[in-house]
This record gives C-alpha cells, sequence and structure tokens, in this order.
C-alpha cells in the first residue's frame, strides 16, 4: 500500500502538513487507519472516498477537533500536537464547513468580526473585506445582511472569513455542492489563485471531474484505510471511481422507454403560488408541473430557491388551494399528509436524520413511520411481525449495510440510511413518489444503485419526480427536466432537447421571462 | 492533567440500566454519609432508619404504597405527554379539580344512603374534572400556540385558589365550627379499606390496571409510537403525517385524567373530606417519578415506590432522631440527583485519558 509519502510534488520547500500513520477508533469501528498523507505548500489536495470512508475524521483531526489515538503529525517540519482548533488556527489551518455556520439576521462583517480575533473594528474589517475579495475576486459588500445573499454569496463570507486569518492550508468540504456550474468554475480560479500564492488547500469532493480539473494529487480513502495515491489529472474519472469504490460502476440502465404521457398526469400542480412564511422563506409563484405515469421529471436549481416549500406544499405539510395539486385528476390541495398518502403519494426528503427518519429509533420503527398503512397496525397495535418483515426486505433488497432491523436510523451511514428510507418509499409501490436529493452525500455505488431503482420504479408505471442539485444525475435518470429559480419553475424541457449550459444558464436566472429575473 | 470523556456507547449499556441506580445508591451514601457524621448522627444507623424502617411494619407497608399509588398514576399520564414533548406541568392543579369535581358529588349524593354507583361516577368526575383542566393548555397550545408549561404551571395556582374558596364558602361544612372544610364522606362516597387498622384501600387497583394499559399503550400501540416520533423528532411526525394538534390533545387529556383520578382516589381515601390542602406535591412529585422511570411504565412503578420511600423515610428520621427536615430533604436530593445523572452511563462510557 502506498504511504503518501511517496507523492509530495517536486517544490523546494518540504511538505507543509504531513500526517504519519494516523489512526482513530471508535468503539469496535476504524474510522482512520494508518492514514499517512502529505501536502506541499501550493499544492491542491484532493481527499476522495466514500461516505463512511474517514474523510471527515481525518478533516477533523487536521482541524484539532478530535484527536487521534495513534499517529503524527508534522506540520513545516515539526511534529505538532492539534489539541484544539483554536491551536490549528493559530498554526494557519482553516476550514469551510459544508454547512455554513452564519448568522441570517445581521450583515457580512459583523458574521465575520464575531470570528475575528483582535480588536473590534468594523470599518476596518469591512476595508480587510472589501480588499481581500477583490484581490481573490471574491468580491462582497460588507454591509450587506446575510439574509440577502445567495448561497454562493454565502460561501464567498466563509471563504473570506477563513483568508483574513491568512491561512497556510485551507480544508473545504465539498463546496461545489451549492453551487451552480458557473460559480464553481468562479471558485476554482479563487483556489487556484490562492494556491500560486503558496497556501496549500485540502480537497474534500466525490464529484471526479471537479477533481480531475482542480487538484494536483489525490489521496483515495476507502474504510478507512489509504487505498491509493494518484495524479487525478493522469488518470480517468472512471478510474477514480474504481479506487474509491473497489470495483467498476454499472451505468444505469433504462429497460424500456416511457409510456405514451397522453393519459392524464398521475402529479399535477396548477397555478400553484403561496405566500413566504416568515421573512426567510420563499415565496412560489405560478407554478404549474405535471407528471405522468412511466415517467421521471426532475427539478434542477440551487437550493433555497423555493424546493423546500415546494416539496413541503407538494407532500401536504403546508397547505394549498383545493385545486392547486391534483393526485390522479383528483384536487388534493388542502388534504394533509396523510390524506395524500392514502391516494398513492410518497416521498423521501433530503433531510434524513429527523425528518426521513428518527435518529434513535430502530429501522424496523422507521420503517413504520409511513409503512403502517402496510398490515402492520391491527387494532390500534403495532403487529411486530409484519414490521420486522418489512424492514428486513428493505435492507436486503436495497443492500443497506446494518446490524439488522433493530438498529437504530442513527448509527446507519448517510448513504445507508439513503438507501432506506428510499427503499422504503418505494416499498409503498407508491403511485406518485416524490424525492429530494436522492443521492446527496451517498457514494458513487450506492447512488448509481438508487437511480436505477428509481428508473425501474418509473418504468413499472408509477409517476416519479426527482428535486436535485446534482446536474449530471438529472440529466442520467430524468425524461424532463425543469428548473427552479426564486420560486418561479420553468417549463420542462425534455432531456434530449437540452444540455448543461442550458440548465445552467436557467439556474442563474438567465433567459427565465423577463419578469422573474428582474 | 487528566481529563474525563463521555463517549457514546455503540448500544446502550444492559448491564448499566440495574447498574446505574445501584452505583446511584452507593454515591448516595458517600457522600450522605460524612454529611450526618458531621451534623453529629450516626451515619448507618440513620440510612437504616431512612430506607428500611418504613417497610419493616405492615403498617409502614400499607403507608408506603398508599403514597406510592397515586405518584405512579400521575406519572403514568405525565410520561404519556413526555414522550411527545407536551410538557404538562399542571398535574398538581388537575388533582386539586379532580378532587373538588368527585368530592362535590360524594357531598352531593352521599348522604342519601348508599349508592353502589356512586363511587365510579366520583371516579368518572374525578377523571373528567382533570381532563377538563388539561383541555384549557391543550386548547391554547393547539389554537394561540401558548407554551403548555407555563400555562399548566399557572393553572395549578388558580386550582388551588380555587379549592381554598370553595371549602371556605360554598363547600363549607356547615357543622363544621367555621373550619375551612367540608363535611365527612359518607362510606360510600369513600375507597373500602379491607384491612383493619391499615389506610391502605380498594384505589389502588386503579393503579394496578392503569399499569398494564399505559404499557400497551406507550409499548405497543400505534398512537404510542406516533407520540415518541412526535417528541423524538417532530419534523419527521410532520412529514409522515402525524397531526401535532391531535397528540398534544390526547396526550393532555390522558395526563389530566390520570392527575383528576389520583385526586380523586385521595379525596375518597385518606382524606374522606376536603381541606385547603389536599396534595402533598404529588403532582410536581411525579414529574421527578416519570423521569426516574426513564419514561416507561414499568420504570414509573420503581420510580414511584422509591419516591414514595423517600417521602417516609424523611419523615422517620425526622420523628426518631430528631433529623432536621432540611437534612432530610438533603438525602432525598442527593439520592435523586445521582439517579438521574447516572442514566447518562446507560448511552455513554466515561474515558480517563491523559493528553
Amino acid at each position: 500500500m502506498a504511504l503518501g509519502l511517496d507523492v509530495a510534488p517536486d517544490l523546494d520547500v518540504a511538505s507543509r502538513l504531513e500526517l504519519r500513520r494516523i489512526t482513530k477508533r471508535y468503539g469496535g469501528l476504524t474510522a482512520n487507519d494508518a492514514v499517512s498523507l502529505s501536502v506541499a505548500p501550493g499544492e491542491i489536495h484532493a481527499v476522495l472516498g466514500e461516505n463512511g470512508a474517514g474523510k471527515s475524521t481525518l478533516m477533523k483531526i487536521i482541524y484539532g477537533a478530535i484527536q487521534p489515538d495513534e499517529g503524527e503529525i508534522f506540520w513545516e517540519g515539526e511534529n505538532v500536537v492539534m489539541s484544539s482548533p483554536a491551536v490549528a488556527r493559530r498554526l494557519g489551518v482553516s476550514m469551510v464547513y459544508q454547512h455554513f455556520s452564519l448568522f441570517e439576521t445581521v450583515s457580512v462583517v459583523e458574521n465575520i468580526v464575531l470570528t475575528s480575533p483582535g480588536r473590534f473594528n468594523l470599518p476596518a474589517l469591512a476595508m480587510r473585506i472589501k480588499e481581500l475579495g477583490e484581490r481573490y475576486g471574491l468580491p462582497v459588500d460588507p454591509y450587506r445582511l446575510l439574509h440577502h445573499l445567495s448561497v454562493g454569496e454565502r460561501q464567498r463570507v466563509e471563504i473570506l472569513r477563513c483568508l483574513l486569518q491568512s491561512p497556510k492550508l485551507l480544508i473545504l468540504d465539498e463546496p461545489t455542492s451549492v453551487l451552480t456550474p458557473p460559480a464553481a468554475r468562479r471558485l476554482f480560479e479563487v483556489l487556484r489563485t490562492l494556491a500560486a500564492a503558496g497556501c496549500s488547500i485540502v480537497y474534500i469532493s466525490h464529484k471526479l471531474e471537479e477533481i480531475r480539473d482542480l487538484c494536483d494529487n489525490a489521496t483515495v480513502l476507502r474504510a478507512g484505510k489509504v487505498v491509493s495515491t494518484a495524479r487525478p489529472k493522469e488518470v480517468s474519472a472512471a478510474d477514480l471511481a474504481r479506487m474509491m469504490v473497489g470495483t467498476a460502476i454499472a451505468a444505469v440502465a433504462r429497460a424500456v422507454a416511457p409510456p405514451d404521457p397522453e393519459q392524464a398526469p398521475r402529479l399535477e400542480v396548477r397555478r400553484l403560488s403561496t405566500s413566504s412564511e416568515g421573512p426567510f422563506g420563499v415565496t412560489l409563484r405560478d407554478i404549474g408541473l405535471s407528471v405522468h405515469g412511466g415517467e421521471i421529471v426532475g427539478i434542477a436549481g440551487v437550493s433555497g430557491n423555493g424546493q423546500r416549500e415546494l416539496l413541503a406544499v407538494l407532500n401536504g405539510e403546508i397547505p394549498c388551494a383545493q385545486e392547486a395539486v391534483l393526485l390522479s385528476g383528483e384536487p388534493v390541495g388542502h388534504l394533509g399528509v396523510a390524506e395524500r398518502r392514502r391516494r398513492g403519494l410518497a416521498f423521501a426528503p433530503e433531510e434524513r436524520l429527523g425528518r426521513g427518519a428518527v435518529p434513535d429509533l430502530t429501522l424496523e420503527e422507521n420503517g413504520l413511520l409511513t409503512g403502517h398503512r402496510r398490515g402492520a397496525v391491527r387494532g390500534g397495535l403495532i403487529d411486530r411481525g409484519t414490521t420486522t418483515l418489512f424492514a428486513q426486505n428493505i435492507i436486503e433488497q436495497f443492500d443497506v449495510h446494518c446490524r439488522g432491523p433493530a438498529a437504530t436510523a442513527a448509527s446507519l451511514s448517510g448513504g445507508n440510511l439513503q438507501k432506506f428510507i428510499v427503499g422504503r418509499e418505494i416499498g409503498l409501490a407508491p403511485a406518485v413518489l416524490i424525492v429530494s436529493q436522492p443521492t446527496w452525500g451517498v457514494d458513487v455505488a450506492a447512488a448509481a444503485f438508487l437511480r436505477q431503482r428509481l428508473i425501474d420504479l418509473s418504468r413499472h408505471g408509477a409517476a416519479v419526480l426527482v428535486i436535485s442539485e446534482d446536474l449530471e444525475e438529472l440529466l442520467e435518470i430524468c425524461d424532463r427536466i425543469a428548473v427552479l429559480y426564486q420560486g418561479r419553475l420553468s417549463a420542462a424541457m425534455p432531456r434530449h432537447a437540452t444540455d448543461i449550459e442550458q440548465i445552467g444558464l436557467l439556474m442563474a436566472g438567465v433567459g427565465l421571462s423577463a419578469e422573474a429575473a428582474a | 492533567m487528566l481529563r474525563i470523556e463521555l463517549e457514546p456507547r455503540a448500544t446502550a449499556s444492559h448491564f448499566m440500566r440495574w447498574g446505574a441506580p445501584l452505583l446511584a445508591l452507593l454515591l448516595t451514601v458517600l457522600v450522605i454519609a460524612p454529611i450526618l457524621a458531621l451534623a453529629g448522627l450516626p451515619p448507618l444507623e440513620t440510612l437504616r432508619i431512612f430506607f428500611l424502617s418504613p417497610l419493616s411494619s405492615l403498617n409502614g407497608l400499607s403507608e408506603w404504597l398508599l403514597k406510592a399509588s397515586p405518584l405512579i398514576l400521575i406519572a403514568l399520564g405525565l410520561t404519556v405527554g413526555f414522550r411527545a414533548n407536551v410538557w404538562n406541568i399542571g398535574a398538581e392543579g388537575m388533582y386539586t379539580i379532580g378532587a373538588i369535581c368527585a368530592g362535590w358529588l360524594a357531598l352531593r349524593y352521599g348522604d342519601a344512603g348508599a349508592h353502589f354507583w356512586l363511587l365510579p361516577a366520583m371516579m368518572l368526575a374525578g377523571a373528567l374534572g382533570g381532563a377538563a383542566w388539561a383541555a384549557i393548555p391543550a386548547f391554547l397550545k393547539t389554537t394561540a400556540n401558548t407554551s403548555e408549561i407555563l400555562v399548566s404551571l399557572m393553572l395549578n395556582y388558580v386550582a388551588a385558589l380555587l379549592l381554598s374558596y370553595l371549602v371556605n364558602g360554598p363547600m363549607q361544612d356547615p357543622q363544621g365550627l367555621n373550619y375551612p372544610q367540608t363535611a365527612l364522606f359518607e362510606p360510600s362516597a369513600m375507597f373500602s379499606t379491607p384491612f383493619a387498622g391499615l389506610r391502605i384501600n380498594a384505589s389502588m387497583f386503579i393503579t394496578l390496571v392503569a399499569v398494564p394499559l399505559a404499557w400497551l399503550l406507550l409499548e405497543r400501540s400505534f398512537l404510542g409510537f406516533q407520540l415518541s416520533v412526535s417528541g423524538a423528532a417532530p419534523a419527521a411526525a410532520r412529514y409522515a403525517g402525524f397531526s401535532q394538534t391531535r397528540l398534544t390533545w390526547i396526550s393532555l387529556s390522558i395526563s389530566g385524567a390520570t392527575a383528576g383520578l389520583a385526586g380523586m382516589m385521595e379525596a375518597a381515601g385518606p382524606l374522606g373530606q376536603l381541606t385547603p390542602v389536599i396534595s402533598p406535591g404529588y403532582g410536581f412529585a411525579a414529574i421527578i417519578v416519570a423521569f426516574i422511570g426513564r419514561l416507561r411504565p414499568v420504570g414509573v412503578v420503581f420510580g414511584g415506590l422509591l419516591l414514595s420511600l423517600l417521602y417516609l423515610g424523611g419523615e422517620a428520621v425526622q420523628m426518631s432522631l430528631n433529623v432536621p427536615a432540611s437534612l432530610s430533604r438533603c438525602v432525598q436530593g442527593t439520592l435523586l440527583f445521582f439517579l438521574l445523572a447516572g442514566d447518562v452511563l446507560i448511552l455513554y462510557r466515561l474515558r480517563l485519558r491523559s493528553p
């Protein structure tokens, strides 16, 4: 096995960060098993791996948030102990998290001053933010309130917050998951500029094309171990995927073409408008959409453009006008979740823990959450046998890795829990299935598997609506694709009549009606 | 420096489910013994009288169960709500209203000879009265999104003042020499006491029936499942279509009914009349019982028995050793503290770590 020591790039300085045989165990589980890697000044280093491969644990160790059980960390040649994030920051390590930690109600500069050391001087800090932003192509008005910023702009704020500390090593965790393709390209420019100035970058992602585009070196983790190191620019995406998963990934297969869309749609949305809930919500405006049995319709868009609101309305959690939502031709806008489910609607939300599943309950009980209509409740009492069987079937058919039906939802990795939740909803044999971010944070193999199951379900006659930020995913599985932007939905375009560029523009608000773009 | 860390266990520890309470008892003895010694009391003798003497006589056992019964019944009802994050802090008031409703029936119909239906009617009146009192926070929460904690808590004082008004006015015993109390209930309005000389009475069976019913509801029924989901993950309950309004009404009604029934049991049992103060704080103590019982019906039985023992033991040491009341409270508090804190060891383990 390669130890990573042999991949240090040929720069004249020694490595900025070097990990030697870092091991971290949680109970019986080894999250990191003798992981070694080294990052040179100015190097952009990818850490690649499936969910649960140990990437996050490794990053937290570098950032001092957790302590390794064994192994050593060398910073610019010196053996150091990252005993806390404060120590790591003092050495020059900064981290941009996947989920931002910003306050909505105050301005950019007020958000940043909270984490800046030194004296409290807003005007001076605002000047520095402007300067840095201009130097690195990250323009942000320091006095704007956070809730007015788009997701891409918020990420800029996070990055600027890191840059203010003049980091020598910047860690980014799946940074493009919230960006449109053009915004992602701009981010890469910034990162290249930073690297050219000598800052080392550790880049965590599972998007292989991005890594090939951006990174100098890659360390591939699998089950906590370094299985391989590579120069991403010199190998194909398929090679990287194989290193990460251990086997080749099958492309999705469409058994038959979608049936005739002449029949009445299973799910129809007509002139749906809502008023926003509170100041940070999105108002849905005049949304129209239809999904027929046998087809998959995708809704693309950067999150925060009304996805949450639309899903809540479709699932029945937020009531709307009776005629605005129709299931199999019947108006259901006024009906709640339970009644819509009784009529054949199923829904897998993007929030797995806490919404799609209850963390502390077992898989058996989580199967019951929406599966209780399938004979598992008799005379008001739960039939344990049926419940166990239902969970057991999902576990087997969707290859959920767990300790059996009695395992708690929280004990599963994100990908396995996602397989369980989507499996549960598919197992209900729905007439209409709505899925949000079906493969968000799911490893490559599981993602391919889930996509195939969605296609299979639709080809057996169900209407499937997929809301996703992952454009490649939508282009791979959907028959038609629409784009949600600031609460408005574009017309659904047949997959063959569109491409990633056109959708990317729509996602950024270009090309919608003049009124919408205003 | 040595650091103590709490590390999550992969699975809940079965050993600690039973070990934690024993550990709590041991730690209580270790902490309390020096304090008792400092106060000039023989530590072991004091603890023996505290924990064992109440159980060493028939009368002690009778008093023990008599106190435990309403505590368990109220705590069972509260557990239903606590599972669903519906925090009914108003059991004391619901208990009071239940006793008032039952007492009114007892005084109105008690004198006209033996009615076989009177006691069941009083039970119904107690339960309905408590549930009606609980309907106030339920209505306000589901329509105006008020906090049931504050509303139910404040209603305790309203109920207490209402009782005080009634026993000083409309319900006062005309032959009572102007004491603030009602007339004594007739035997037909009271639970029978099967053992001569002991106060323990037939109301014990109500609690005995309530325990398996609560177990069935919480551990086996779909309604209990919905309550748990709604408490553990409200977003998941909304997603699955469990009505929060319905669950709030159900859990507050059940906890109100059990508290009201407990009030009726006390009035038609050891009290036999209504006085300005009819509860030694059962409604509040039951909150502790529910948590000592880890929000499980069988646990609540143990919790109720323990808290009842602590009441009796506290009185016993005050009487026989002249231990100050504050010191007996100290023993009670220490044990409850270690019991509740010890439960963390079921899901976590302690690790000593040198950096």
